[in-house]
């Protein structure tokens, strides 16, 4: 028996997400009393899987058949379904990511498994099965208990913290058979987002709404953004009203994101909103409006003019970065 | 083209969340159900294909118990043409997604759509256990669904960036943002059209059921927000560093 993480490199490298998802699995590993086994796909170099090790995987298996640099969940599906019987899995987590969405359902009806989708801590007990996970757009948690013997869990970004130690992984390769028909959506071609530190990635997000008037004014948030190394994301108006790139639409109907740190310029707090942002460890809220419903849900706030309170923050965030 | 469209019954966005029988069940008391925001995309772009000339039949479809009627209403007063519900509590995304997969398999439908996720239990599960309970292809979260002849050209986010692929029928395809614009609004004909369009209710098939929700929680409460002053920032940069600790 084993724990298999799914784990994905991008351009041949891991993102701390993926650190994040071997230290989970490898805790549960540890809760069953079995190896935690890493699986990635494509060209990758072996330095790279090693490192896994130092976050708990004893083995890491490299999938590269040609066809798998198109993403397609049937042929996915099917692969991880081979190796998962190959190694005896029993409990197999992904990444809440489009991939880990697209196959991880798949995946429980081809093997007989139970999902638990969207988890955010390790499970409280393994017999019965029980893991907590996101419910209610983030309004609740609930404990679910997977009944069925093989178990696919996949975790929300940002709810387990990464566990470095030292190890190191051995790596291994693993042939796939692709069945005939396992790209019959075929893949014409792939659009690369702009290269900017994506919202689901980003540790901090700098946030901006309808309060910041109009595109012209967002120098000062990119401003923000770029000494705090963070990412900029915004409200659903926002993009509808075509002032920011829909990639950084958050809330309900937008991406869910759990940064350390969440700043709200100009955003009223809607509860569609507070849904896709509800889960950031730490929220700032800047609003002219002392009765705005994101004070509520804010850790610090600022009753100001944005065109005021940012550019004078700015400065400060400046003057502690350059102080150290 | 004949579609199948999954319509979940869930809780209007801005609803209060709390639970009763020990924190077991969802409270439904003065809860106002609406079709789910995803869903409402998925249907509102097939109507616009279906407005823009491509002939096409709609079918609405829910797993769920009589007060899901309701919202399939709501569907229908959209312009989906039938809806279907079969009749059994929503227990477990596998079990929603053996039922359509069976509906489905009884209908000569061409494609199934779903939204990206519930805004309930938040799975995104029902999509992909359809496409392999039926064996046919998915994706997942598409922004993008335009038709050309016989074939689809969907959009879907994958690692690093979008993914764009051509599907021919059948296959399953779940609703993301980008789907459609603004969701459709029911209108006075559309609502007295709804009265006079097909509701069938099928009996459930078996499925064993592979999760169970034992808890619920709400997530602690935060402590009162801490107000700075708008002239002094920099007591915030330092709540913020000292404090909070996330810069
Ligand atoms: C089904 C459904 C799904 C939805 N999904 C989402 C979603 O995913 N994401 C999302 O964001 N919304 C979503 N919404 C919309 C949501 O209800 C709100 O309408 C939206 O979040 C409001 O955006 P906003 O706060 O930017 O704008 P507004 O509500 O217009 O708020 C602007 C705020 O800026 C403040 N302000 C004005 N001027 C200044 C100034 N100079 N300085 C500082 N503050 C200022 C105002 O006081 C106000 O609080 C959804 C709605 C529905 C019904
Ligand atoms: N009880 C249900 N009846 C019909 N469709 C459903 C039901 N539950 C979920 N769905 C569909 O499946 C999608 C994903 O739901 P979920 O997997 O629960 O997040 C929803 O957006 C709906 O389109």
């Amino acid at each position: 028996m084993a724990v298999l993480i799914y784990t994905q490199n991008y351009e041949g490298k891991f993102k701390k997400s993926v650190f994040e998802l071997v230290s989970y699995g490898t805790e549960i590993a540890k809760q069953l009393g079995v190896e935690a086994i890493a699986v990635t796909t494509g060209q990758i170099d072996n330095a790279v899987l090693k490192e896994l090790g130092k976050y708990g995987a004893k083995k890491v298996i490299k999938i590269e058949n040609p066809e798998l640099k198109d993403f397609s969940a049937q042929a996915f599906t099917e692969v991880i379904n081979q190796l998962a019987k190959n190694q005896n899995a029993n409990v197999i987590v992904f990444g809440n990511n489009p991939a880990g969405r697209a196959i991880a359902p798949r995946l429980t009806v081809k093997m007989n498994a139970g999902l638990a989708a969207g988890v955010v801590a390790v499970p409280t007990s393994v017999n019965p099965f029980t893991v907590k996970k996101r419910a209610f757009s983030g309004k609740a948690f609930a404990d679910l208990v997977i009944k069925s013997e093989i178990k696919i869990l996949t975790l929300n970004q940002n709810s387990f913290k990464v566990v470095e130690g030292s190890g190191e992984a051995s790596v291994e390769e693993f042939t796939a058979v692709i069945p005939d028909g396992a790209y019959n959506v075929k893949p014409i071609e792939v659009i690369k987002s702009s290269g900017k530190l994506s919202v689901t990635d980003a540790e901090i997000l700098v946030s901006a709404g309808r309060g910041m008037k109009g595109p012209e004014n967002w120098g000062m948030i990119e401003e923000m953004a770029q000494i705090l190394g963070a990412g900029t994301s915004c409200s659903r108006p926002v993009s509808d009203l075509g002032w920011r790139s829909h990639e950084e639409h958050v809330g309900q109907t937008g991406k869910v994101v759990a940064p350390n740190l969440y700043i709200a310029v100009g955003i009223s707090g809607a509860v569609q909103h507070l849904a896709g942002v509800n889960g950031s460890k730490v929220m700032v809220c800047i609003n002219t409006d002392a009765d705005a419903p994101f004070f509520e849900a804010a850790d610090y706030g600022i009753v100001g003019d944005a065109f005021d309170v940012v550019p004078k923050l700015n400065e400060a965030f400046k003057k502690f970065i350059a102080e150290g | 083209m004949k579609a199948l469209i999954c319509i979940g019954h869930v809780p209007d966005t801005t609803s209060k969340v709390k639970f009763v029988e020990e924190d077991t069940k969802f409270d439904t008391t003065d809860i106002q159900y609406i079709v789910g925001p995803y869903e409402e995309l998925a249907l509102t772009r097939l109507l616009d294909i279906k407005d823009a000339g491509t002939e096409m039949h709609i079918t609405a479809v829910n797993v769920g118990l009589a007060g899901a009627d309701s919202t399939l209403k709501k569907a229908l007063a959209m312009g989906a043409d039938e809806a279907v519900r079969v009749n059994a509590e929503p227990t477990d995304a596998a079990f929603v997604a053996k039922q359509i997969a069976e509906v489905f398999s009884k209908g000569n439908y061409d494609v199934i759509v779903t939204g990206k996720e519930s805004i309930d239990y938040n799975g995104g599960q029902v999509e992909g256990m359809i496409a392999e309970f039926l064996g046919l292809p998915s994706v997942s979260g598409a922004s993008l669904f335009e038709i050309n002849g016989d074939k689809v050209k969907l959009e879907q986010e994958i690692e690093g960036g979008r993914q764009v692929s051509e599907a021919s029928f059948p296959f399953v395809v779940s609703a993301g943002k980008g789907f459609a614009s603004e969701p459709r609004i029911p209108n006075m004909r559309g609502i007295m059209m709804a009265n006079r369009k097909a509701l069938t209710v099928l009996d459930p098939v078996e499925q064993n059921l592979m999760t169970e929700v034992i808890k619920h929680y709400l997530p602690q409460a935060k402590p009162q927000c801490k107000m700075v002053a708008p002239d002094n920032v920099e007591e915030l940069v330092r709540l913020l560093h000292e404090e909070a600790k996330v810069i």
